[in-house]
């Protein structure tokens, strides 16, 4: 017989200010920390031992060696390695992530200006390589071995084995050279800099905003062609994964039984399957926006798109720490943000994970 | 019932493709009063002439501020000419400079340029000791007897006291260069933290009277600059430039054909071929000052035997490069001064001689052959100039391993003698030889403990006691066909025994739209001048 205590414990259990809630929380809270603090002084001891002198960035070829010296010694590079993380760290529990050697900018400002860069880059492609990659996947499956899924494979292929740097180059020259169906590099007509203040620092939203329809259209031109390039590049990899994940629920026997029910194909393929299959993809697809998340030097090279891997990689070839360890941050807590987000998803998609 | 799946996936496939059909209104031209330029601007660590040391910073500064001596973009060969200040005279000691300022002249700010600024300039650069201070104190101002050598007696007057005679032209030349900017003095100091002379807010803002005012800058990104109406030589014709930072050859060189940006100037050799027999566009070939060298590290004693010094002069294929994967893009060159340089040296002695080098090997005792390293950055010119010497080198059994990094990998072995034999560039710092000359030529203690790291010749150990009075000599002698004549000297026994092998000069090729006249990159002496530049 339940008992009046039982209720309340039972009560207390699903209550979200419970206290197993707040310790919960208070565990991942803490796991996080160690993992971001560990994060951070791996790459920040990699930036320290690497052969790269971040004062040379900062003085010049040609620096005296007096010169050289004190800018080693404001720059605190004469303080044992434990001592300068102790610092760093230090301030970027302030929230103070430094400044930047390269740019003489707060890194926070910096981040604040690439990031979304990046991020609104990213997020198209994914959309691309998601509304491609999935049905291509499927229509693979459902004909293995014939042609639709040799065409998919000679498609992916393609996309997955081409160099990014060299199909952002045919791209270009095709359709903003020949054709002119596409801007040119670059995320904006340089007209067109400057227009909407920064709210959101993504131009498609901020040109929205301020109701600046000319700048979205001309950001949409901009944006089009490297975040297909990035989306092809994906799509290829969605859709090798999407086939191979049908193939292995089309031969389940829940797929032979509705098959014997009369179930349509349609229905069979698309709900039945698919709908089994949204648990892997989910992380396969969570997998790949983070990965482009990171950043694409070769397409932000070849786009002039000032976007977050261009600045991590300038910043880590003159070892410009603080901005590295800022970018550092950023995509990790982007890794980190999207397996929580990948988790909640598989308890929306999968009721036994709930 | 397959085939309905496979219909319903064109659908999808047919929905997405409607995505991306934006379609892109091309611009034909960009407006007749915009510059805009795609380089590369990642150099560009600050914006404070003070700190200034780098290419694309020094074009920016060319256009923000202004200096007390200047060139005349238009007759660049005629040398420094009056600025900011209107005229000057020299004590008959030769130590004392009296400035008089150009009147009526404001800065971008209102206020009026006056000799007070131009003290506060001077002296700002010496007391914040970056990088380039050197060029002004290398006439023997310190922090403490600034005070007395740089003064500013009324509004009008400026009075430069150096240290001891040296040559007119020196500091005058050496006033042209950007740390000679002229900063506003009350806009600066009204942005002062901490003693700094506003050198925090100057990394990122500016303060001067130059051509332009600085828009805006995106490290990295682009910078943008607005037109000064009031400007004292006369108003730009171009009211915006928009400076983007543009990397990839191939990209800057669509931008140009689509007409979207006026011009572009990190074209590659082959780039350059591709847009030749376009009548829309046009390549200027300018002389630069940038010197390519190769230098052998003298605590390596095979390198310190003169035999093997001379051999390796011997053993670049000098016109074969230049003729062919660097065609356009460098001229034969083998004199520590760069071309157009008062006391050019344009003798070539040396060619392609393998048969001489291995017989200047063989008297050395290196007949066998040997094995070195080349350090070099991982820029792709230079790594094709390591691969064709490694080539060369090969046949006169010298095995050569590449080393390569960034700047900062590589520099930092070369800045602390570690090098094997280092090849790399030099540009001058500004327009008069002492600029090369102190570097190449000038070594006055080669202990390790000296650290003249800013010395070519003690990078690389070279101790020449005989050198270094002549290039002080130099650097004191006021009649210039002298000066000139000690200079070819000094190079002509600098090509024969240094551990230099000086191989090319670079020279700039630049991609414009036809329409646009008057684009000045400043040659081997100066940087880019945006206010000339016409459409």
């Amino acid at each position: 017989m339940a008992t009046v205590s039982d209720d309340v414990r039972a009560r207390r259990a699903i209550s979200p200010f419970s206290r197993s809630f707040w310790l919960s929380l208070l565990r991942l809270l803490a796991s996080l920390a160690v993992t971001f603090v560990g994060l951070l002084f791996i790459t920040f001891l990699i930036g320290r031992v690497m052969p790269i002198d971040p004062v040379l960035a900062v003085v010049g070829d040609k620096a005296s060696d007096e010169i050289y010296q004190a800018a080693r010694l404001a720059m605190g590079l004469d303080q044992p390695l434990a001592v300068q993380f102790a610092y760093y760290l230090g301030d970027v529990v302030r929230g103070d992530l430094g400044t930047s050697l390269l740019t003489a900018n707060p890194v926070a400002e910096d981040i604040a200006r690439v990031f979304p860069a990046t991020l609104e880059l990213a997020t198209l492609a994914t959309i691309f390589g998601v509304l491609f990659g999935v049905p291509a996947g499927v229509i693979a499956a459902v004909n293995q071995g014939r042609w639709p899924d040799q065409v998919v494979r000679v498609f992916g292929l393609f996309g997955y084995s081409m160099p990014v740097f060299w199909l952002g180059l045919i791209g270009l020259m095709v359709f903003y050279g020949v054709l002119g169906w596409v801007a040119g590099p670059g995320r904006l007509d340089i007209f067109f800099e400057d227009v909407v203040p920064q709210v959101t620092g993504v131009i498609l939203f901020d040109s929205l905003i301020a109701g600046e329809f000319e700048v979205f259209r001309n950001a949409l031109g901009h944006i089009i062609l490297p975040a297909s390039v990035l989306g092809y590049y994906s799509l290829a990899y969605i859709s090798r994964m999407t086939r191979s994940f049908m193939l292995d629920q089309l031969s389940q026997e829940y797929v032979t039984t509705a098959r014997v029910k009369g179930m349509s194909e349609l229905r069979v393929v698309w709900l039945h399957a698919l709908g089994n299959v949204m648990v892997p993809l989910i992380t396969v697809i969570a997998l790949s926006y983070a990965n482009l998340l990171e950043g694409s030097v070769l397409t932000e090279t070849v786009f002039a798109w000032p976007g977050i891997g261009f600045y991590i990689t300038n910043a880590l070839l003159s070892a410009d720490m603080s901005a590295v360890l800022g970018g550092t941050i950023v995509v990790g807590m982007v890794f980190i943000g999207l397996n929580l987000l990948s988790d909640l998803l598989y308890r929306i998609v999968d009721p036994r994970a709930r | 019932m397959k085939r309905r799946s496979l219909l319903l996936a064109a659908g999808a496939f047919a929905a997405a493709s409607a995505l991306p059909a934006t379609h892109h209104a091309a611009i034909a031209a960009t407006p007749a009063d915009t510059l805009v330029i795609a380089t590369a601007i990642d150099d560009i660590v600050s914006l404070d002439p003070a700190e200034i040391f780098e290419f694309s910073g020094g074009d920016a500064a060319n256009n923000l501020y202004d200096t007390l001596v200047t060139f005349d973009p238009n007759a660049l060969s005629k040398g420094f000419q009056p600025g900011l200040a209107e005229s000057w005279s020299i004590s008959n000691d030769g130590r004392t400079y009296t400035f008089k300022m150009r009147k009526g002249v404001t800065f971008t700010s209102g206020n009026p340029v006056t000799a007070h600024d131009a003290e506060f300039s001077l002296r700002r650069a010496v007391a914040l000791k970056k990088t380039p201070s050197f060029i002004l104190t290398q006439f023997g101002f310190n922090a403490d007897t600034v005070m007395d050598q740089i003064k500013a007696v009324d509004a009008d007057t400026l009075v430069i006291t150096t240290d001891k005679k040296y040559a007119q032209s020196f500091l005058l030349n050496c006033l042209t260069a950007t740390i000679g900017s002229i900063v506003d003095k009350k806009t600066a100091m009204a942005h002062e933290k901490d003693g700094d002379f506003g050198y925090e807010w100057l990394k990122t803002n500016t303060a001067g009277s130059g051509a332009y005012t600085l828009h805006s800058w995106k490290a990295n990104e682009s910078y943008v600059l607005n037109a000064n109406p009031s400007y004292w030589r006369g108003a730009p014709s171009m009211k915006r430039v928009f400076v983007r930072h543009i990397q990839e050859s191939a990209t800057q060189r669509l931008l140009l054909e689509k007409g979207d940006i006026d011009v572009a100037r990190n074209l590659s050799t082959d780039d350059i071929a591709a847009i030749a027999g376009n009548k829309d566009l046009r390549v200027d070939e300018d002389l630069r000052g940038r010197i390519m060298y190769i230098s052998l590290n003298q605590k390596d004693e095979r390198f310190a035997n003169p035999k093997v010094r001379e051999a390796f002069k011997w053993l670049v294929n000098y016109e074969g490069m230049a003729n062919s994967f660097l065609k356009g893009q460098y001229v034969v060159h083998q004199a520590f001064l760069p071309l157009t340089y008062l006391g050019e040296l344009k003798e070539k002695p040396y060619t392609l001689n393998v048969a001489k080098a291995k017989a200047l090997l063989a008297e050395a005792g290196y007949g066998n052959g040997m094995e070195v390293t080349i350090q070099v950055r991982n820029a792709s010119e230079r790594l094709e100039i390591a691969q064709s010497l490694q080539n060369i080198w090969s046949q006169a059994g010298i095995t050569a391993k590449i080393e390569s990094g960034t700047a900062k990998q590589i520099l930092g072995e070369y800045r602390a003698r570690k090098h094997s034999i280092y090849l790399g560039a030099w540009g001058p710092d500004y327009p008069d030889p002492h600029t090369n000359a102190d570097t190449f030529a000038h070594n006055p203690d080669n202990a390790d403990e000296a650290k003249l790291t800013g010395k070519l010749a003690w990078r690389n150990a070279w101790d020449m006691p005989e050198m270094t009075k002549q290039t002080s000599a130099a650097v004191e002698e006021n009649d210039t066909a002298t000066r000139a004549t000690m200079y070819v000297d000094i190079q002509r026994e600098h090509q024969k025994t240094s551990p230099f092998v000086v191989m090319l000069q670079k020279i700039e090729q630049t991609g414009l739209r036809a329409n646009v006249k008057g684009f000045v990159t400043g040659s081997a002496i100066s940087s880019v001048y945006y206010w000339t530049v016409t459409k």
